[in-house]
């Protein structure tokens, strides 16, 4: 494996977009009727669809001040429900390359990093700064810091929780999971002729 | 962590770290563990892109001997010849069925007989095994958990790596200990006690665990009953839950299609039971629920953990846990229920018996039993969808349609149907549905603003004939008809 073809993030930074509301699920990020779209291509125009519908025009997704934003800031919980992948591939699709929140669903999250798509924590208070000030103030830059695992912005510099697993692997570029997974080479067929249930393929 | 490992590997283990040392390739730099992934069951809906990632990657799949196809999630349930009426759902079959023909994997298509619910058929063909591990690109996959497998769910990018590898990086869970002590009362179900523990420990009680269910309650329960509970791990934040293999794991494996054959099977057998945790291992967490207070249980808001028994009143703001306030309110808004009015009593639009959580042969039962006390109220749409071809035989060959049928149920084609309506079966504006899924999501039965009330198959049966929710045991229903699966199979 060649270590040059990986990805390492180290920060991402651009325009923040604000989401109010916890427990936000995959299934109104990505309405399960989009998921029978055969590719992802097509995904980007339909996230939060209902709840844009909904708003008539006043969601967040479709307010002028947060038009060409890049960094999506949410509430708690963000990316419940069913496993889709749908909805990390509809918001990178939209536009999203990182998330900021109070905290993120299991599954969603995992989603998101094998995607290489950050996703930080911030405790509520310092969440709280930083909505607000993106909402005063939607074209200053939001920054989020990988390696120094800071979020900045104008309402200050706060430290932001990135599992260290997940921080070493965005720094690496081994969120590409499958490269690094094939890396392993024949220790997999080694693993796999122990197992009382397994034959190898012919 | 991998010193802790090594010193632990003669030490008393439970049976999730059992099943993950066997597997586990190595330790990845991430700090994660390469897992290798004995069983890896494929559906159309979350597979198509995995192949089209595999074939830009320029890889085979790496064990198409381990991996298994069918189609659930788009499939029509009335009328399934082909093409379907939906391009979508169409493009979708076609791509599973030439990503399997080129690839080499074996296909349960809806002509071999052998379709249905890949949660429902993994289990009935024998695929399923104590001390495998599972993935599938959906999040019920822990069901298989009840044979002692570790079954995970997992997005579109693990199943292009298990494609690829047939490995994918995990960090290791803590296991939790979920006992359920005592005996549950008459009326009460394997899909009331996952509620009850979802209520108890809430929907992200179980983040970063593996749930082992154990306990009396367990002990005495069938595969199916194990298989309704360990479904719904996950609507507990759980990335999986299992139940230790015991007498009942094997005697239901033994003679299926992927069964190891009698001659081999009574040592296997041995084997599966060894994997069962250790006496006296170390769980991260016990907890212990009381089985005999548990009710028959409905959700009256938009999780699964908004749920309570049916002779409760719905909860208001102020009667929860401060975190929980704002999602209550915001539950009774979307719902329109008023809080401290009886969960019985409220009005349902459509009664849906199916899925991967209680679509299975003893579901069909058990609501064919009170499908029998009446008839489908006026106004309200009621479906039996089967979870599978051979649940979909067996019911026929007990003469279960006809009982539907003339109480006023639709009987259809086995698929996933109304649990996320993928497919035509959807609620249509406001309709109330009390369901036997396993999510009462907003917009997960495909209207955007309709409404899951989730309870027990017998349960949803009830509601259709009573056009409400009702307490199923009020219902009269034929002498003994009451009893368990598991006490009719001990009799
Ligand atoms: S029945 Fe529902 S939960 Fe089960 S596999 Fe189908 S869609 Fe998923």
């Amino acid at each position: 494996m060649s270590n040059d073809t990986l990805i390492k993030i180290e920060r991402v930074e651009g325009r923040g977009c604000v989401v109010r509301g916890d427990d936000v699920d995959t299934d109104r990020i990505i309405p399960a009727r989009f998921m029978k779209e055969v590719t992802f291509d097509t995904m980007g125009e339909h996230a939060f669809e209902d709840a844009r519908k909904d708003a008539k025009g006043e969601h967040p997704l479709d307010q002028e001040r947060f038009q060409g934003s890049s960094i999506l800031v949410v509430g708690q919980n963000f990316g419940c429900g069913s496993s889709r992948e749908h909805a990390p591939q509809a918001l990178m699709r939209f536009g999203f390359n990182a998330f900021i929140g109070g905290s993120f669903a299991e599954i969603f999250f995992g989603n998101c990093t094998a995607l290489g798509l950050p996703c930080v924590t911030l405790p509520p208070e310092d969440l709280a700064s930083v909505m607000d000030s993106i909402e005063l103030d939607p074209e200053q830059n939001v920054e989020i810091d990988v390696l120094g695992s800071k979020v900045r912005c104008r309402a200050g510099e706060f430290d932001a929780g990135i599992p260290a697993g997940t921080r070493k692997m965005l720094l690496e570029g081994s969120w590409d999971a499958t490269r690094v997974l094939l890396d392993a080479g024949d220790l997999i067929e080694k693993t796999a002729a122990a197992l009382p249930y397994v034959e190898l393929p012919a | 962590m991998s010193n802790e490992h090594a010193a632990s590997s003669d030490a008393k283990k439970n049976l999730f770290r059992k099943v993950w040392d066997a597997h586990s390739v190595r330790e990845l730099p991430s700090g994660q563990t390469q897992l290798f992934i004995g069983t890896h069951l494929i559906h159309e809906v979350t597979s198509p892109q995995a192949f089209a990632m595999i074939r830009e990657l320029g890889v085979p799949v790496r064990f198409p001997n381990r991996t298994f196809a069918t189609v659930d999630h788009i499939i029509p349930t009335d009328d399934q010849s082909r093409p379907f009426s939906d391009d979508l759902a169409e493009a979708m079959m076609s791509e599973i069925e030439r990503n399997c023909r080129e690839h080499g994997i074996q296909f349960f298509s809806p002509d071999s007989g052998t379709q249905g619910i890949v949660h429902v058929i993994g289990p009935e063909l024998g695929l399923t095994q104590p001390g495998m591990t599972i993935a599938c690109g959906d999040s019920h996959t822990a069901t298989h958990g009840a044979f002692g497998a570790i079954a995970f769910g997992i997005g579109t990018s693990q199943v292009r790596d298990l494609l690829a590898t047939q490995t994918m990086a995990m960090a290791p869970l803590k296991v939790r200990r979920v006992e359920v002590t005592g005996e549950l009362k008459p009326g009460v179900f394997a899909k009331d006690v996952i509620l009850a523990i979802i209520r108890e420990l809430g929907v992200n009680g179980g983040v970063g665990y593996a749930y082992e269910y154990a306990g009396e309650v367990f002990d005495r329960m069938t595969m199916e009953e194990r298989m309704t509970v360990c479904n719904m791990a996950i609507e507990g934040g759980a990335r999986c839950g299992y139940v230790n293999p015991d007498r009942t794991t094997i005697e239901y494996l033994r003679g299926r299609r992927f069964s190891p054959p009698p001659e081999e099977f009574d040592a296997k057998a041995a084997e599966w039971l060894a994997l069962a945790s250790d006496e006296g291992c170390h769980y991260d967490d016990v907890v212990t629920i009381d089985g005999g207070a548990i009710e028959p249980s409905v959700t009256w808001g938009i999780h699964p953990g908004h749920n309570l028994g049916v002779s409760e009143a719905i909860p208001g703001p102020n009667e929860v846990e401060d975190e929980e306030r704002a999602g209550v309110e915001e539950a009774l808004e979307y719902m329109d229920f008023a809080a401290g009015a009886s969960i019985s009593g409220i009005p349902i639009d459509v009664a849906f018996i199916g899925s991967c959580t209680n679509g299975r042969i003893s579901d069909l039962r058990e609501a064919a039993k009170v499908a029998r006390t009446g008839r489908v109220k006026e106004g309200v749409r009621a479906l039996v969808v089967p979870g599978s071809r051979a649940v979909q035989k067996q019911a026929e060959e007990e003469g279960l349609p006809e009982i539907f049928t003339a109480a006023g149920f639709q009987w259809r084609e086995p698929g996933c149907s109304m649990c996320l309506a993928m497919n035509p079966d959807k609620l249509q504006g406001r309709e109330v549905c009390a369901s036997s899924s396993n999510r009462n999501f907003k917009g997960r039965q495909g209207s955007p603003s309709g409404r899951t009330l989730l309870m027990s198959p017998a349960m949803v049966a009830a509601a259709a004939i009573a056009g409400e929710v009702v307490d199923v045991r009020n219902v009269e229903i034929e002498d003994g008809a009451r009893k368990t699966n598991a006490e009719r199979e001990a009799r």
